[in-house]
């Protein structure tokens, strides 16, 4: 794909790879059987754990959903009365709209600023090492980190909204943290200053992969900058935006922990997100069926963005072997 | 990524010095903003407590003072437990280190087996394992809550190290499978004429090829796991939780006045082992990020 060391590797990946050294030599006695299967017995442990802790576990929760199931697992079956149960849960719906509130916010941010920084970055600019570091190292925080943080900025008493008085804006308000309807914006805010980086160095990559005769010939015809990046580079940088899209829209679902560190949900169930309505009536509310219910349509909403992604990964690389 | 590119400016050439101001006062101005947190959190963590209810946020600190430090090491309230963070920060590495070692080892052998030993169905397979990469971990908590009570390795170290590998090898397998399949298939060929087998042709032809990419996966690994919160706050209690969940739990525990320089001394404690592996190995990080975001 996009990156420069998948490109990079793809080139040098030799034409039809596909090697099956043991049957060629081929073993006849015990020992020899034993070495065939080798690669088999050696990637089983890993598949095992594929099927029974990723694709097992997905049934087992599946089925809890529809049992009613409290405490603990019972194997009473309900039908969809849990769904429907978490359907009409006021907080759920709270938790429905604020991940669409967040996810729209999240992404369309996290790509503007990415973009916009990645093209600044792309101008030949000095220390261009150093300013990446600086807008990527959130990256390597934990969200309860980034969360601290933020909350501590955010404090209206103490945070920005102090400074900002203190820099002569007496008026000056921003307590969006402590308020229900602008709290979920605060997530949005850090999430944004968490993730935007890692966009950033996505774009540059695929900045760096934009095929530059195009631009000669655009600029000897006398198009301005801004026209070249509009017309020719932007468009070309159309699989690096469904990759950034599809990796930001499955963090934003499976967002839990900036959530959790910075508003803990409130005020009063304000910032609640699907992730949160999951773990507080899984771990907290004895309602097991609801978190599984819950945790269910989680999954079934990633699976709908991530699984025509992969296959169509998975499609393009082999057929650009072939 | 070597700088060989040629930039629109190069084809461009105007002459406009005011765009370069621009360009690169946007870009200072963009790394402050990105600077800021980090700056107010060590600003505070270094202030005394009065300071900061008196002062702004980004003010330095007029009596610079590591209590704070101290104070999250050795006293700070997780809980009902005051005796600081420095135990969790224990648990974290007796978590994280065998946690990414193993699922390494482990990747680096599937990557192996599904590039140079490939059998058919192995691409289904890869699809397969690759998926777990992607799952909303909500949907096997409660599973895996009954599983580790099961064993009788819930709330225990071993079962977050269990957890973090069976949750981490898809991405460890996912680097390896990548950066051998750029692996040279003639070399193990050759190995295999010259009699050697499976596991010594990965000792001794593939392994010594593979820094980079262990490095990768090491650092990934390591990020991912140390910077967790979620298995850690749903499988374990009250001492035995790993660094992030005590964070949260000092930063929520109110009783009296809240020690802000504490809380901030405590995040960066916690932030400084992944930070550390950020500025010495910022570009094994970065390609990590990437790889994991993009499947070939």
């Amino acid at each position: 794909m996009q990156t420069p060391v998948m490109t990079e590797q793809e080139a040098r990946a030799p034409a039809g790879s596909v090697t099956q050294p043991a049957a060629r030599v081929g073993w006849s006695s015990p020992r020899g059987w034993l070495q065939q299967q080798l690669p088999r017995l050696v990637l089983s442990p890993t598949v095992l754990i594929t099927f029974v802790f990723v694709y097992g576990f997905i049934l087992w929760t599946l089925y809890l959903s529809f049992t009613r199931s409290r405490g603990i697992p019972s194997h009473e079956l309900v039908g969809w009365l849990n769904y429907q149960r978490v359907w009409n849960h006021p907080r759920w719906s709270v938790a429905l709209h604020n991940l669409a509130v967040f996810g729209i916010l999240y992404i369309a941010l996290c790509l503007v600023l990415g973009l916009l920084i990645a093209i600044l970055l792309d101008q030949r600019i000095r220390q261009e090492g150093a300013l990446r570091a600086i807008y990527l190292y959130p990256m390597a925080l934990s969200f309860i980190v980034t969360g601290t943080a933020w909350k501590w900025m955010l404090n209206p008493g103490l945070g920005l909204e102090k400074l900002f008085k203190d820099w002569g804006f007496a008026n000056f308000k921003f307590d969006w943290i402590i308020d229900e309807r602008m709290a979920i914006y605060t997530v949005v805010i850090a999430g944004v200053w968490q993730a935007s980086g890692f966009v950033m160095a996505m774009f540059l990559a695929g900045l760096r992969g934009v095929d530059q005769d195009l631009i000669k010939a655009a600029s000897i015809d006398g198009a301005s900058l801004p026209r070249i990046y509009r017309r020719i580079i932007i468009p070309q940088l159309r699989p690096v935006f469904l990759s950034a899209v599809v990796i930001l829209a499955h963090l934003a679902i499976k967002s839990y922990e900036l959530v959790v560190a910075l508003t803990g949900g409130g005020p009063g169930y304000a910032t609640e997100m699907p992730s949160t309505f999951m773990y507080a009536h899984t771990f907290t509310r004895s309602q097991l069926g609801w978190g599984a219910a819950s945790a269910t349509m989680m999954l079934l909403t990633v699976a709908a963005i991530m699984v025509p992604y992969l296959y169509s990964e998975v499609r393009t690389v082999r057929s650009r072997r072939q | 990524m070597a700088k060989t590119w040629e930039t629109p400016q190069m084809v461009q050439e105007t002459g406009f010095r005011w765009s370069r101001v621009v360009v690169y006062g946007l870009l200072v101005f963009f790394g402050a903003i990105y600077l800021l947190p980090l700056l107010v959190m060590l600003l505070t963590s270094f202030k005394p407590l009065p300071e900061i209810y008196a002062g702004n946020m980004v003010a330095l600190p007029r009596h610079w003072t590591v209590e704070p430090w101290v104070n999250a090491w050795t006293k700070a309230c997780v809980g009902l437990n005051c005796n600081g963070i420095k135990g969790y920060f224990w648990n974290s590495i007796q978590m994280t280190v065998p946690a990414v070692v193993i699922s390494t080892g482990m990747g680096l052998l599937n990557g192996y087996v599904l590039t140079k030993w490939r059998f058919r169905g192995a691409n289904v397979l890869f699809g397969l394992i690759l998926f777990g990469c992607f799952i909303p971990f909500q949907i096997v908590l409660i599973p895996m809550a009954t599983f580790l009570g099961r064993m009788g390795i819930a709330s225990s170290t071993t079962g977050l190290v269990f957890v973090h590998v069976v949750y981490g090898l898809c991405f460890t397998t996912l680097y390896a499978r990548n950066y051998y399949m750029a692996f040279p298939d003639e070399l193990v060929k050759a190995a295999m004429i010259d009699g050697a087998r499976f596991f010594s042709i990965f000792r001794r032809v593939l392994l010594p090829n593979s820094g980079p990419i262990i490095i990768v996966a090491v650092i990934w690994q390591f990020t991912n796991i140390w910077n967790d919160f979620l298995f850690g706050a749903s499988f374990s209690t009250g001492t035995s939780a790993p660094m992030t969940v005590a964070l949260n739990n000092v930063v929520m525990t109110s009783t009296g006045e809240r020690e802000y320089n504490v809380h901030m001394a405590a995040a960066m404690i916690a932030a400084l082992p992944t930070l550390m592996v950020y500025v010495f190995g910022g570009r094994y990080f970065v390609r990590g990020l990437m790889a994991g975001s993009v499947k070939g």
